[in-house]
């Protein structure tokens, strides 16, 4: 499989009056093309900063600190924002959780989908970029009359295909899509992912899923990443992860989801205390605190990240060949 | 839009007890103050019988309510009077409409001036927000705000009219100057429509400065309100979302932004417009502009009283205009409005 994007070592921090947070630490992850990557985590996990950090775009008082994204032979830490800002929309493209505001009040649809067309493309006419975002929303199963609504006079779901739409104008290399489910409710959930997963055969996307839902990682994604406090926890084929499950908070957070065919007398299990405040965080492992399994060691010494089998790695002291 | 025309008609109506109480407010303070439009046109120690029969022939010895039902008769035919001073029998409506062009062509200029710079710079200074340039904004927003327009009009004139000489200080149109044909009373307008290139140039000169006393005084509110409200909307999922498609940054601020933070803005603009027309009458009288309103003061200090209430009354239409434009204006830019 191809690599489209390799992230090594990324640490984004947050400037506080309190002090550096560094809501993502040290992440590295290979994202291979035609994939979708399940990025899973609780809130506050930095799983949605660190969707912003692949656009660049993390706010102040946030920034990126260290470490190196190479998509498609470059190392987009290293460009100069011009250049940054012609690879955002045309060839990575975002799709934000509350539909329902990221769409501008006073644009038309269609103008939305043109306006991404032609900053990228300045020598389509309007009328092509017209005629394309109308073919575009065809396929999304949405009318071409509507692109001369505005927003306010669509649906939450129909909005999200717009969206959606708005990546694959251009042919987006990677869509990154931060909870694009959240506040949707279930059946348009279940139709939207319906979508994602038809378009993605259809267009070969190349998708980061970041949601905290992981029956929508079970469903779509064909690998997952689990984040917790800021660090990669767990990372492999969403087979491997769901059945031959490695760090502890993954087997928690696996437990801790509802399932309708619960067996009476089953109680849910849940994760005990909360996560860490990041200002502050427990030294060792993130994790130990909350940990089942908790060693002396892990209250110590951060756990490097260990190849299991090949595809499926953790940061957990559990699996450190010199430590068992 | 049947329903927009519903709203229009049922604002209109209500503009009507409006300018009644308004008339009637001004119809008595003008009676109760000190000063008499007899005695102001005419040579002092004229004899009283004289004065009387004057008073006599214009109906001023009637009963107040008398004068006050004729007046507001008058007023419901459209018929603001004839002037009782300096001139004794001059149509007020005349008079009023004479002077009108002079008025709009500087409040137009001076909205101009304001919008162009108040909310420019708004915008701006939200761009680079915490920069120098942001800093230096507010307090310029301050200063101006703070300051009386017609010392600002006095320092203008002073600075480029007398000590660098770059534009006159008084007047529409220089006195050798002829002034252009009239087409709408706007003398640059009126010139540009006739190719009179020479009085446009002139008339241009004259209103530089009145313009820009009147738009900058004004400037300060709309520096403050464009900034904050730009702040807001830039905070907002949409601009995000319009950066993570690779708009540019000017694109994504100046229109994006900028478009979503103007309904606060027009909605200021319409209240403002009051205060215009009151800076207006100032500026006016600074500057020796024979608009509006330096023929209210002048009327005023000839006690012209059918002069006084059709200047109020003018004024008062015009800000009940310019509130109604304001909301037609709102639907237009903001599709989600609808009356």
């Amino acid at each position: 499989m191809e690599p489209l994007l390799q992230v090594e070592n990324l640490t984004v921090t947050y400037e506080t009056r309190q002090g550096p947070v560094h809501a993502v630490d040290d992440v590295s992850f290979t994202l291979y093309r035609g994939e979708i990557l399940g990025l899973v985590g609780e809130s506050g996990c930095g799983k949605s900063t660190l969707g912003m950090a692949l656009l660049r775009m993390v706010r102040p008082p946030g920034h990126i600190t260290s470490g190196k994204m190479l998509f498609l032979g470059r190392d987009l830490l290293r460009l100069p924002e011009e250049e940054m800002r012609k690879l955002r929309g045309r060839h990575i493209s975002m799709v934000f959780q509350d539909p329902m505001t990221s769409l501008n009040p006073l644009q038309r649809i269609g103008d939305h989908i043109v306006e991404t067309i032609r900053t990228h493309e300045p020598q389509v006419s309007k009328q092509e970029a017209w005629d394309r975002a109308a073919q575009l929303i065809q396929r999304l199963g949405i009318s071409p009359d509507r692109l001369k609504d505005y927003p306010h006079q669509l649906s939450g779901g129909m909005r999200q295909r717009i969206m959606i739409g708005i990546g694959l104008a251009l042919n987006a290399d990677l869509i990154i899509a931060d909870e694009p489910t959240t506040s949707l409710d279930v059946i348009v959930e279940a139709q939207f992912l319906d979508l994602l997963r038809e378009l993605r055969d259809e267009f070969n996307l190349t998708m980061v899923l970041i949601t905290h839902n992981i029956g929508v990682v079970a469903e779509l994604a064909d690998r997952v990443a689990v984040m917790y406090a800021g660090r990669m926890a767990e990372i492999g084929a969403v087979r491997d992860v769901f059945h031959e499950t490695l760090h502890p908070y993954t087997k928690g957070l696996l437990a801790s989801v509802p399932s309708i065919r619960l067996e009476d007398g089953l109680e849910l299990e849940t994760l005990s205390g909360a996560p860490p405040s990041l200002l502050d965080p427990p030294p060792g492992c993130r994790f130990h605190p909350r940990c089942p399994q908790a060693k002396p060691v892990c209250r110590e010494a951060v756990p490097a990240w260990q190849e299991v089998k090949p595809g499926h790695g953790t940061a957990c002291w559990l699996y450190d060949e010199e430590e068992a | 839009m049947r329903s927009l025309g519903r709203y229009l008609l049922v604002r209109t109506l209500l503009t009507i007890p409006m300018i009644f109480v308004l008339v009637t407010l001004v119809f008595l303070i003008l009676r109760v103050m000190p000063g008499d439009p007899v005695k102001s046109s005419i040579r002092p120690g004229a004899p009283q019988e004289y004065i009387d029969e004057i008073r006599h022939t214009l109906g001023l010895d009637k009963p107040l309510y008398v004068q006050y039902g004729e007046y507001l008769w008058d007023l419901l035919h459209f018929d603001l009077g004839t002037t009782l001073s300096p001139v004794r029998g001059q149509s007020v409506s005349e008079q009023i409409w004479e002077h009108f062009p002079a008025t709009l062509e500087l409040a137009l200029a001076g909205i101009l001036v304001t919008a162009v710079v108040g909310v420019g710079a708004g915008a701006y200074a939200a761009h680079h927000r915490r920069s120098v340039a942001d800093y230096s904004l507010r307090l310029y927003a301050i200063i101006v705000y703070a300051i009386p327009v017609f010392w600002l009009g006095l320092m203008f004139q002073l600075i480029f009219g007398v000590w660098l000489r770059w534009f006159p200080i008084a007047g529409r149109i220089s006195s050798l100057a002829v002034a252009p044909e009239h087409v709408t009373g706007l003398y640059t307008l009126d010139s540009l429509l006739t190719g009179n290139w020479v009085a446009f140039k002139d008339s241009v000169m004259h209103l530089i400065l009145p313009a820009m006393t009147l738009g900058l005084y004004l400037s300060g509110v709309f520096v403050r309100l464009t900034r904050s409200n730009m702040l807001q909307i830039l905070k907002m999922d949409f601009i995000t979302a319009a950066r993570a498609r690779g708009i540019p940054e000017r694109t994504v601020v100046y229109g994006h932004a900028l478009k979503n933070a103007l309904i606060p803005i027009i909605t200021m603009m319409g209240l403002q417009f009051a205060l215009l027309l009151a800076g207006a009458v100032l500026t006016e009288s600074t500057f020796s502009w024979p608009g509006l309103g330096r023929f209210l003061v002048e009327r005023i200090t000839y006690r012209d009283f059918p002069s006084i209430q059709g200047a109020v009354v003018v004024f008062a239409v015009l800000v009940a205009s310019v509130s109604l434009l304001v909301d037609v204006l709102y639907a237009w830019i903001d599709p989600r409005i609808r009356y």
